[in-house]
């Protein structure tokens, strides 16, 4: 029976097969993956130099036949020395860190919890994973109404449990519980997120672990902190990675919720940047805050994947 | 293969052609989506029926209008032929070329802006302000009023204890503090077994609304942009003692006069306020009253309007728009031939009639005009004079900065009037001296 290779390449036209012999291995993958690499460059790195250039000008997208200006490091220093935009991230710090904090904890305890064997645990599961599956603009839409002072569900469980009048304060309105509800809300949505990561890491654990443990009589909370949250641990920092991203440059919720009000408690830098690039049409000024917000994410990303890999090493 | 290929070609040349010549015989026309823009609509049934072109309509809600056209223009789109683009924007739609200047085409058809009310034809056609450049033919007049809830204004017991405690009639408020204590009666009250508040007012953060409503009171207490017109000399004009007595005001109606968790109102939220029975007396521009007075539950009898009360001076905001062509149509013809259609008096007569706003004087000098409908009186009154916020290309930049001021200040609670306004010239001078008019 003939070898349907040689069959393929006697029946490849000749001047075609002479140049394909001619190519190396090394060409011919750089053929395969030179449409990648130039989608990339033309559409990640590019738009990213272009915007480091536009950082060093006054240049203004809505005003096309203005003359631009090279402008040195004044948008880089006006950003760095503007204590509005240190408070904005401020803001975005404390919406980071909270709802990190509160996703975390809530995360693993669900998942530490449904990962035992109980009837309805999948139906139970289903159910958790719910407000993740929603839109961020119903999210935002819907949570909006849950907070209203007169109507609202939030201000009526809180009078019927500590007697304060449901009127008498609101959510996302002054007196600073504003940052604290746009956190709420994230929790809310996202925590199933966290838990099903957590959840994924709890399941790879081998059980044949627990059971020499427990030959070796280490009590449960010796395991728990021995086994399960080192085992775990890698998981979970995945899971802080995707949501630190995610929540760096949050957006569309918050301003359904609040709008960056009230004033500015609840304004993160995304939101910031969003209003100076196409609101205010600053796009020079713009382009060096998203340089700044861009480093400083990858910085901290960096760092944070590192202590990723080490961990995992271990 | 050949005659295969040929047919194919003719096919698609004739489809091609008749899609330019479709796009020749219609014209699309861009505008907020709001009730006098469902007006339009039907109104413009006549022109297409006069002109054989068909008219597509893009409506977009108020809070992402500004975006969404500011994007459309800027990124020289082509969606719209015709806008119906807010006051503030006509500085930068002229200097970035974005508007056709008319005064050829006015010139040529015999479009007379003497034939428009003067306050509207300065702040909805001109640039630079004033001058006899032309970008827009009035289309829209607005400002910003009040309507209140006249049946429980009449009901005996209320005037009573009004009077009892104010030593006058419960009536319509003739002052802003006027305003402000019968707001304060209302707040908290027991009407129907329900408890209704006092005024519903413009608070939003995003985009302009607080803006729009804290203007209200502070023209009416002499505020000023600049102490000369085109100085850009702002000091003790914008931060006046009565400046910041009006901002001190309109601080305290919010916080003693208006519903709970009305932290981030606009229009939408002032129309539910007012129609859900929520509160005596609300603001927003009149060309919602026609709406309104037409309400089965909150209309009809029930309503009554005011035009935006003086203090010092009798003053209202501006609101409103003109119909402007857009350079980018690829229907020049069809869309000044829409404005033409549109100038017309007989069309303008039946514009009103319908809900729209005219701002041509076939209708508003009509001696019987203030008969026409219950707010025709105040309307008139207010557009005697409105003034608007800055209308410099800059104008996006002045209006958030003021946004962020006013919002921190009277809804945040931090800091005081005079800090706000101080800020506030700061912010503004900063936007001049980048724009190289300081």
């Amino acid at each position: 029976m003939p070898n349907p290779i040689d069959a393929a390449a006697r029946a490849t036209p000749d001047p075609l097969a002479r140049r394909i012999r001619g190519l190396s291995d090394r060409t011919i993958a750089w053929l395969f993956v030179a449409p990648t690499i130039f989608l990339l460059l033309a559409i990640n790195i590019f738009p990213l130099i272009w915007t480091v250039r536009l950082s060093f000008t006054n240049y203004r997208a809505n005003r096309p036949n203005e003359e631009v200006e090279f402008v040195g490091l004044r948008n880089y220093i006006r950003i760095l020395t503007d204590d509005g935009i240190w408070a904005n991230m401020q803001t975005t710090a404390h919406f980071l860190f909270w709802t990190l904090f509160f996703q975390v904890l809530i995360g693993f305890t669900l998942a530490w919890l449904i990962n035992r064997k109980f009837k309805g645990n999948d139906l139970l599961t289903t159910l958790i994973v719910l407000p993740m599956m929603l839109s961020p603009a119903v999210v935002g839409n819907f949570w909006t109404f849950l907070y209203q002072p007169q109507i609202g569900l939030v201000n009526y469980m809180v009078e019927l449990l500590t007697g304060t009048p449901a009127s008498s304060f609101s959510m996302l309105g002054p007196g600073g519980y504003a940052p604290w509800s746009i956190i709420i809300v994230d929790t809310w949505m996202w925590t199933p997120f966290v838990m099903l990561i957590c959840l994924a890491g709890l399941r790879s654990i081998p059980d044949y672990i627990y059971e020499a443990a427990e030959i070796d009589r280490a009590s449960k909370w010796r395991q728990f902190w021995t086994l399960t949250v080192p085992m775990v641990l890698p998981f979970l920092m995945l899971a802080v990675l995707f949501r630190g991203i995610e929540n760096f440059k949050m957006f569309d919720m918050v301003v359904l919720l609040t709008g960056g009000g009230p004033g500015n408690e609840t304004l993160l830098a995304s939101i910031d940047l969003k209003r100076e690039a196409f609101e205010k049409w600053r796009t020079g000024y713009s382009s060096a805050y998203a340089i700044i917000l861009f480093v400083t994410v990858f910085g901290l990303a960096s760092i944070y994947v590192k202590a990723l890999n080490k961990v995992k090493e271990r | 293969m050949k005659a295969r290929l040929l047919a194919a070609c003719s096919a698609a040349a004739i489809s091609v052609a008749g899609m330019a010549s479709a796009q020749s015989s219609e014209l699309t026309l861009c505008w907020a989506a709001w009730d006098p823009a469902n007006a339009l609509v039907e109104l413009s049934k006549d022109f297409e029926t006069q002109s054989g072109i068909k008219m597509n309509f893009e409506f977009v809600p108020w809070p992402n209008f500004a975006d969404r056209m500011l994007n459309e223009l800027n990124s020289g789109g082509q969606l719209c032929d015709l806008l119906i683009g807010d006051s503030q924007w006509m500085g930068g739609a002229a200097e970035n070329g974005w508007y056709v200047k008319l005064n050829d085409f006015f010139d040529k058809e015999g479009i007379s802006m003497d034939d428009f009310a003067p306050a509207t034809v300065y702040a909805y056609s001109t640039w630079p302000k004033g001058t006899p450049n032309y970008y827009a033919l009035p289309a829209m007049g607005d400002a910003n009023g009040w309507f209140y809830r006249k049946d429980w204004f009449a009901r005996p017991e209320i005037q009573e204890e009004f009077k009892a405690k104010y030593g006058r009639d419960l009536a319509e408020p003739t002052s802003q503090k006027e305003l402000l204590e019968i707001a304060q009666f209302f707040q908290g009250r027991e009407i129907d077994g329900k408890t209704v508040y006092g005024a519903s007012i413009f608070t939003e953060r995003g985009s302009e609304g607080i803006t729009m409503g804290a203007t209200g009171a502070l023209y009416a207490w002499g505020f000023k942009y600049e102490n000369s017109p085109g100085s850009y000399d702002m000091q003790g004009a914008v931060n006046s003692p009565e400046a910041v007595e009006a901002l001190e005001f309109y601080k305290e109606l919010y916080k003693t006069g208006t519903p709970p968790g009305y932290d981030n109102a606009y229009m939408e939220q002032s129309l539910d306020a007012f129609k859900s029975g929520q509160v005596a007396m609300a603001m927003n521009w009149f060309a919602f009253f026609p709406g309104l007075y037409a309400d089965p539950n909150t209309g009809g009898d029930k309503i009554d309007f005011f035009v935006n009360p003086p203090q010092n001076v009798a003053a209202s905001t501006l609101g409103g728009q003109g119909i402007s062509v857009v350079a980018n149509t690829d229907n020049m013809d069809g869309a000044l031939a829409y404005i033409k259609w549109f100038a017309n008096p007989d069309v303008q007569k039946k514009w009103w009639s319908m809900g729209g706003y005219s701002c041509h004087k076939a209708v508003l000098d009509d001696p019987n005009f203030v008969n026409t409908a219950p707010f025709a009186g105040d309307f008139l009154q207010a557009m005697g004079g409105v003034q608007d916020f800055w209308q410099e290309p800059a104008y996006a930049q002045l209006l958030l900065a003021m946004q962020e001021r006013l919002h921190n200040y009277i809804v945040a609670d931090q800091g005081t009037a005079q800090e706000a306004l101080d800020g506030l010239i700061a912010d503004w001078t900063e936007v001049f001296e980048d724009e190289g008019k300081l």
